[in-house]
């Protein structure tokens, strides 16, 4: 081990963050050099922290310089912990309350239209994350990470899990690639998480590791609530085994596509008109149904352009999507207005929805709108596109006292 | 040193006097009525001017020597050219140069443009500063490095001072984009044209004496006469009076920020659920990105149902003039320019015209606009449990920002601050300010991006969203929130010197600021 270590970040536009550099010594207690734009207020706290978790780490002698850009205590905590495990081995973990509010599980077929990326080592965007109300959010270890960041990143999204409030969004993380992502999980399934985002996912096996570690995570901490799986389609191999994949759990939840390594994969350029993905695209809403799965759709990746993500949302719906990734929070807006039904497939789910409740009303078992039949999955559907509509606004919860049609 | 302090009627501990001056401390709102007449400057005679009408002076040095220039004067400049003013530094470089001392310098406002007046500070041209104090200025005045005690006024303040005589004007030193030899100026107009120079009133009509620099001399009549020559002593013509892409201040982009558009978006979202947007409405936003996003929002509303504000009022920008071509909005009152689509659409529409503070923000006249003000957006540092809110100081004590218009535009129907719940680890929320420049029973709702707080006093408006999606909390529900986030900060420590004074609209003393301790950063 080296006898410095240094963690976080400092620069120009660099905000909510700090840099901290430990210096072991042999003699001298703990020093500690704080520069921070928050100083007035809040060196106290920051100077009790550091000492709290030198204490914590047992380190009793070390220089300590901290140059702080407004961190918040749970990134100042993975800071200093992060360049402690750059000075010394150390199995301890310093962990920070888990907030209330962060208790919540999620459902296998809850709604997942829009989940919003996050940088696993940028705590300012995570910190209002939340009151953008998307579906889910990411926290992303893998490519939103530099190599030589990814330890730091850990322990900062291990903290946020603990404690940012993301205000009822599933909380998401995308793991480095398979085996590399296998021990990201550490840091994230006993700080509950609720989906586990898979990248560059090729075959069955990556899948099935990753289920193993899970359960043996949750075997060691005593977990008992679910963590779901999506995997992450971008290569053609991928594309070809996506069926394979999207069965290979019952924790798989969904099945996700990334374009841009696929087109990368495949040699081919991404156009406008999006040709060279139709295969693709149209493979994973296959397989992933087939799967009984949602599939959902790669990111867009102009945010200044929301035309074109209304055109792409609008494309995307057609062709059987249920969703996509968002990596503006602008994007959530329009991604769920139009990935909503609209008013025609409202129409016809408040037919079938009325036509099953009068012919329950009646005690009937079957259900039948004019002389169609209606079978189960056609009202369950009919009932999610209105469950849709109402979170779009496009229809109101009492559709039924009101008017009854 | 023998000063007093006593609590005003906000509960503030204030001096009974300032820079040897007594001091009304602060009364309570519409409390204090002054009697007495207005301040009047001297008779003067045509005999001592040109007839043939030509007051130009060769120099800004030799127009300061022919009005008088002695040490203890009062000198004024304005803030039309924002962050693009060169005659302001040029002042005081002069009145350094001449070994003039103990001037106290008079601005409608200052901008980080004008750090250099910190040397004029030190060398003891200037005494003190009674304007704003903004960046580098406000933090040299917290370190307890100027001489004299700052004063900040509001801008409707900064007028009734004058006119109550509170201030007397020595010399003031308009900056006029045009000008004709008389004196007859406007700002539409040149290579440093800014729009209206409204915050120049108080000082023709009041200051003893008034000089013009201009870099747009044209021949007589300058036309419209934005300023009246007649009140005018000399014109000095100069290459530049600014700098063109500095005058538009930068403030007038939109923010791009998803945190800040978020926090627009559901401020404009609270004032149509509380039924304030209607047909023949009016309101006034900043030019802060926040703010600008919040007009646009109003657009789209006004758009979508078809129906039209009467008029905005404040300061101007594209957005605004977008909303007027339009046809959304009848008129704006234009009481600071800050784009040049502004420039444009106020030389062209009579529809956009020029405001001076008088109308708008005057507590001593009879009557003044913003009481009119259905929606008044403002911004602010901090604000409290009880409503209250600070402009000037930062949370860590440091006076950095003026007034401007924000006591003058409390007056208006609605008031709402938009403001995130913290800034870096600081929360906005305070139990109590730094700084008290705006007490509570004005201040209507604080938006943040975690909910909408608002005053108890406004039942009416509670009333109006009860049944609402919108995410209404209490004040202290927003605060233990904002804290439970970034932990409770340590209050900031202070030396006993006042650095600078607040002044109410009505001219009392509503708070002080007191010198910062500074801290040794290591331990």
């Amino acid at each position: 081990m080296e006898t410095t270590g240094t963690a976080g970040n400092k620069g120009k536009g660099v905000r909510s963050d700090c840099i901290v550099t430990i210096e072991l010594a042999q003699t001298g207690g703990i020093e500690i050099e704080l520069n921070s734009k928050v100083g007035k207020l809040y060196s106290d706290h920051i100077l009790g922290l550091c000492k709290e978790e030198m204490a914590f780490f047992e380190i009793e002698n070390a220089r300590v310089r901290i140059e702080d850009s407004g961190a918040l205590h749970f990134v100042l905590a993975a800071r200093i912990e992060a360049a402690v495990k750059e000075c010394i081995d150390t199995q301890k973990e310093y962990l920070l309350e888990m907030i209330p509010d962060n208790l919540y599980q999620t459902a296998k077929d809850r709604y997942r239209r829009s989940r919003l990326y996050l940088p696993g080592n940028t705590p300012s965007f995570m910190i209002n994350a939340g009151i953008h109300r998307s579906d889910g959010i990411i926290l992303d270890l893998e490519d939103a990470v530099a190599p030589a960041k990814k330890h730091e990143a850990r322990l900062l999204v291990r903290n946020a899990l603990r404690q940012v409030n993301f205000y009822g969004a599933e909380r998401m993380v995308r793991i480095n690639q398979v085996p590399m992502g296998l021990e990201d999980l550490h840091y994230v399934i006993p700080h509950n998480v609720n989906v586990i985002l898979v990248p560059k996912c090729e075959s069955a096996d990556e899948i099935i590791k990753v289920e193993q570690e899970i359960a043996k995570i949750s075997r060691e901490k005593g977990i008992e609530s679910p963590v779901y799986i999506m995997p992450i389609i971008e290569s053609a191999l991928g594309v070809i085994k996506a069926f394979e994949i999207a069965i290979s759990s019952p924790n798989v939840v969904a099945l996700a596509i990334g374009l841009e390594d696929y087109t990368a994969d495949l040699g081919a350029q991404r156009t406008r008109e999006g040709h060279e993905t139709f295969f693709a695209r149209s493979q994973i809403v296959n397989a992933a149904r087939a799967a009984g799965i949602q599939p959902i759709d790669s990111v867009f990746s102009d945010v200044s352009d929301m035309e074109a993500l209304k055109e792409n949302v609008l494309e995307s719906k057609s062709l059987g999507f249920d969703g996509m990734g968002c990596i503006h929070p602008r994007q959530i807006e329009v991604i769920h207005k139009y990935y909503a039904p609209d008013d025609l497939e409202i129409t016809r789910a408040k037919n079938i929805m009325n036509a099953f409740h009068e012919a329950a009303d009646k005690g009937l078992g079957v259900v039948s709108l004019g002389s169609k039949m209606i079978d189960p999955p056609v009202v369950k559907r009919a009932q999610r596109t209105i469950d849709l509509a109402i979170k779009a606004g496009k229809c109101s919860v009492d559709w039924r006292d009101k008017h009854g049609n | 040193m023998g000063t007093e302090f006593v609590r005003n009627a906000a509960g503030r501990i204030v001096p009974t006097e300032i820079n040897g001056k007594e001091i009304i401390p602060f009364k309570g709102i519409g409390k204090h009525i002054p009697d007495g007449r207005k301040y009047g400057p001297p008779i003067h005679s045509s005999v001592h001017y040109p007839p043939d009408g030509n007051k130009v002076v060769p120099s800004l040095k030799e127009a300061m020597i022919q009005c008088g220039l002695r040490d203890g004067m009062t000198i004024s400049s304005h803030h039309h050219l924002r962050n693009g003013d060169l005659i302001s530094n040029e002042i005081f470089r002069i009145a350094s140069e001449l070994g003039i001392k103990d001037l106290v310098w008079f601005p409608s406002a200052s901008f980080p443009c004008h750090e250099p007046i910190i040397e004029y500070l030190k060398d003891g041209t200037i005494d003190h500063i009674e304007g704003s104090m903004n960046g580098p200025l406000g933090r040299f005045t917290s370190q307890g490095k100027m001489k004299g005690t700052g004063v900040l006024r509001s801008h409707g303040g900064r007028y009734q001072a004058v006119q109550d005589g509170e201030v007397q004007i020595d010399i003031a030193i308009i900056a006029a984009p045009t000008s004709d030899p008389f004196g007859n100026a406007n700002g539409l107009y040149g290579p440093s044209a800014c729009g209206g120079l409204g915050y120049a009133l108080a000082d023709y009509q009041y200051a003893h004496r008034i000089i013009i620099v201009t870099d747009n001399l044209v021949r007589f009549p300058c036309l419209p006469m934005q300023i009246v020559g007649n009140y005018v002593d000399c014109v000095v013509a100069v290459d530049k009076i600014g700098i063109p892409e500095k005058i538009v201040s930068g403030t007038t982009r939109i923010t791009t920020s998803p945190d800040r558009l978020f926090l627009a978006e559901l401020t404009a979202g609270f004032c149509d659920e509380a039924g304030l947007i209607h047909d023949g409405f009016s309101f006034q936003t900043g030019a802060g990105g926040t703010s600008l996003a919040i007009g646009t929002y109003f657009h789209k509303i006004l758009k979508e149902r078809g129906i039209k504000a009467r008029f905005a009022s404040g300061g101007s920008t594209q957005y605004i003039v977008k909303m007027l071509e339009d046809g959304c909005l009848d008129y704006i009152l234009d009481a600071q320019t800050f784009d040049l689509d502004s420039v444009r659409s106020m030389r062209e529409n009579p529809n956009h015209t020029d405001l001076s503070i008088f109308n708008c923000y005057d507590y001593h006249g009879k009557g003044n606009f913003t009481t009119m003000m259905d929606v008044v957006i403002l911004g602010a540092t901090e604000v409290d449990v009880n409503f209250n809110g600070n402009v000037v100081t930062h949370s860590d004590g440091y006076l950095l920002h003026g007034i401007g218009g924000w006591q003058n535009a409390l007056f208006g129907r609605n008031v709402i601050i938009p403001i995130p719940l913290f800034r870096d680890r600081i929360p906005v929320i305070r139990d109590e300010v730094t700084t008290l420049c705006g007490p509570g029973e004005l201040i209507d709702v604080i938006v943040t991006e975690r909910g909408i707080a608002i005053n108890p006093l406004r039942t009416d408006l509670i009333e109006k969203v009860k049944d609402s999606d919108l995410p209404i909390k209490t004040i202290r529900e927003l605060k233990e929130e904002a804290e439970k986030i970034c932990g409770k900060p340590s209050p900031p420590e202070f030396e006993e010197k006042t650095i600078a004074a607040i002044k109410w609209v009505d001219g009392t003393v509503i708070d002080i600021v007191r010198q910062i301790r500074e801290q040794v950063s290591s331990k």
